[in-house]
């Protein structure tokens, strides 16, 4: 069945989640789509659509209520080490030193960290511009510093997929920008398939391959679009025609029941 | 670009005079070298400021003692309670402070070695914490003082009835915090840790246990003074020596200013501790105090 192209498949998958007083809520219906290998694939939608389901679903974090999540054509049924995840908030160790929190997931799994673990997070740190502050407490770093040792500390395990939730909105709009760059340059040095969650339509835009916009309350997937925007993507490129022409497309998509 | 960006970012709170100012942003201007002497009075003030109230009350206790000519067996002046203090041989001293300490100490010491496995068993487990915690919320609403006399006839004239009257009133604090603070992790590094597939032990040992820190510090520091309270309340009730039976002694001869003394020995020792707990908060686990305090 898979062609060889993608990584992730999800087939018709629903999610109900089961509240307090008895009744369910649903989270996700009828949600098909691939991910090709390599692919950077953006969700866009608002909050409530769903968008973090589906990231815990290829993470097998949880389970879907209907239908099948596959991933490099296994079905998910409990996690597996091909993902690295990136959260909102970079929830780092405060106890641990910044090589220490990137290192942190192999510790955490096989209890020990050897020096060839060590170098390979130098060199992640060095990857995400981070070189100097291995020793660093991780308070001391600014959010957006922060977040960069949350992308190394993702990046240790080596992993396929990278799942990424909203993971630059807690930070200041500058420092946002400043990342979304520095993500598709560690991007372009590190390929992965990456599954990036956000509500920035702009963010979007510049970042991702395809783009899949979902309905709130259910989440559905409303239109999938590509964005033919040639890489590498620079500052130039939110100027171009085509950027501005797509992202008034998706805010026309998102916001037709207001107009 | 980036490094120059990451560098200024870096310095400011690193500078030792953003430290003296409590942490605000500042250059290296004129303006900043006043505003570093204001800071330095300031400092100085926020040093002096608390001695000075404690010195100014304990003569306006003195004076107003001494004015309004309060008989010595309802309030006794500062004066009278160090001389009767002193009376007293230093021997009596440490062996009441010795007895205080040492029933207040392993009752703290059973409190911790109880309260931090049981917070990890109540979290580890809906059941178990569906079951104890109703008990445990019983035990903590029994007035201590009413059945530390039932205990000291149940286990006996030894040290183990105040000690374990002591861990009563000590460990329910510890047990809340800790359970507290194994909740509060930061559920991003659950789900980390459950796609590492680490397993429960060490997401216990690696993430939710160190979380607790703070929250088991600040219960720490509480207890310490509660455990002496508890050795007091159990010498109260029976002991032949102890601050607690010093106290009762004093106050049965109507010797108020002996019991004064020994109600201020007892303060400075709850203090003693509460500072060694801190410190070795700041000395053990200095990554869990608040940035301004280590």
């Amino acid at each position: 069945m898979n062609d060889g192209s993608h990584v992730i498949r999800f087939t018709d998958v629903e999610q109900t989640f089961g509240r307090g007083d008895g009744s369910a809520v649903t989270a996700l219906e009828n949600v098909t789509f691939d991910i090709g290998r390599h692919e950077f694939l953006a969700v866009l939608g608002p909050s409530g659509c769903g968008k973090s389901t589906l990231l815990r679903l290829i993470a097998g974090l949880i389970l879907p209520t209907r239908g099948t999540i596959s991933v490099f054509d296994r079905t998910v049924t409990e996690p597996r080490d091909e993902i690295g995840i990136v959260f909102q908030r970079p929830t780092l160790l405060p106890w641990f030193d910044v090589l220490g929190n990137v290192t942190f997931p192999l510790r955490h799994k096989y209890g020990r960290v050897t020096a060839e673990d060590r170098a390979r997070a130098r060199d992640l740190l060095a990857l995400v511009g981070l070189s100097d502050f291995a020793t660093k407490r991780v308070d001391e770093l600014s959010g957006g510093m922060q977040q960069r040792v949350a992308i190394a500390r993702a990046l240790l395990l080596d992993p396929d997929i990278l799942l990424m939730d909203e993971p630059f909105s807690a930070l200041d709009a500058l420092t946002r920008d400043e990342m979304s760059f520095e993500l598709l340059r560690i991007w372009s040095e590190r390929p992965k398939t990456v599954l990036f969650i956000t509500h920035s339509i702009p963010e979007a835009v510049l970042l991702a391959d395809r783009i899949i916009v979902m309905t709130p309350r259910p989440g559905r997937v409303r239109e999938v679009i590509d964005v033919p925007l040639p890489r590498p993507r620079s500052i130039a490129t939110m100027s171009e025609p085509t950027f501005n022409a797509l992202a008034s497309h998706i805010r026309g998509e998102l916001f037709t029941r207001l107009a | 670009m980036r490094s120059q960006a990451i560098s200024a970012v870096n310095s400011s709170p690193a500078s030792p005079e953003s430290n003296l100012r409590g942490g605000s942003t500042g250059g290296h201007s004129q303006g900043s070298r006043i505003r570093t002497r204001e800071a330095w009075r300031q400092s100085w003030a926020d040093r002096l400021g608390p001695p000075l109230a404690f010195v100014a009350l304990i003569c306006a206790w003195e004076a107003a003692c001494r004015f309004f000519a309060i008989p010595s067996f309802l309030l006794p002046t500062p004066s009278a309670i160090v001389e009767a203090g002193i009376k007293i041989p230093l021997s009596q001293w440490a062996a009441n402070i010795g007895a205080t300490l040492r029933v207040a100490l392993m009752g703290y010491a059973v409190a911790i070695l109880v309260s931090i496995p049981l917070a990890v068993a109540l979290v580890s487990s809906r059941f178990l914490s569906r079951t104890l915690y109703p008990m445990l919320v019983i035990v903590q609403s029994t007035p201590i003082v009413a059945i530390a006399p039932i205990i000291v006839v149940t286990m006996g004239a030894s040290d183990l009835p105040r000690v374990f009257i002591t861990f009563l009133i000590t460990f329910f604090p510890i047990v809340v915090s800790t359970v507290t603070g194994l909740l509060a992790t930061p559920e991003e590094l659950i789900e980390l840790s459950r796609s590492l597939r680490a397993g429960r032990v060490r997401e216990m040992l690696h993430i939710r246990l160190p979380f607790a820190v703070p929250f088991i510090f600040s219960a720490l520091k509480i207890s310490t003074t509660l455990a002496v309270i508890g050795a007091v309340v159990a010498e109260f009730v029976a002991a032949e020596h102890g601050l607690g039976f010093f106290i009762m002694f004093s106050t049965s001869f109507f010797k108020i200013a002996q019991a004064f003394a020994g109600l201020a020995v007892l303060v400075a020792l709850s203090l003693v501790l509460f500072r060694l707990c801190s410190l070795a908060q700041w000395w053990l686990v200095p990554w869990s105090l608040p940035k301004g305090q280590r």
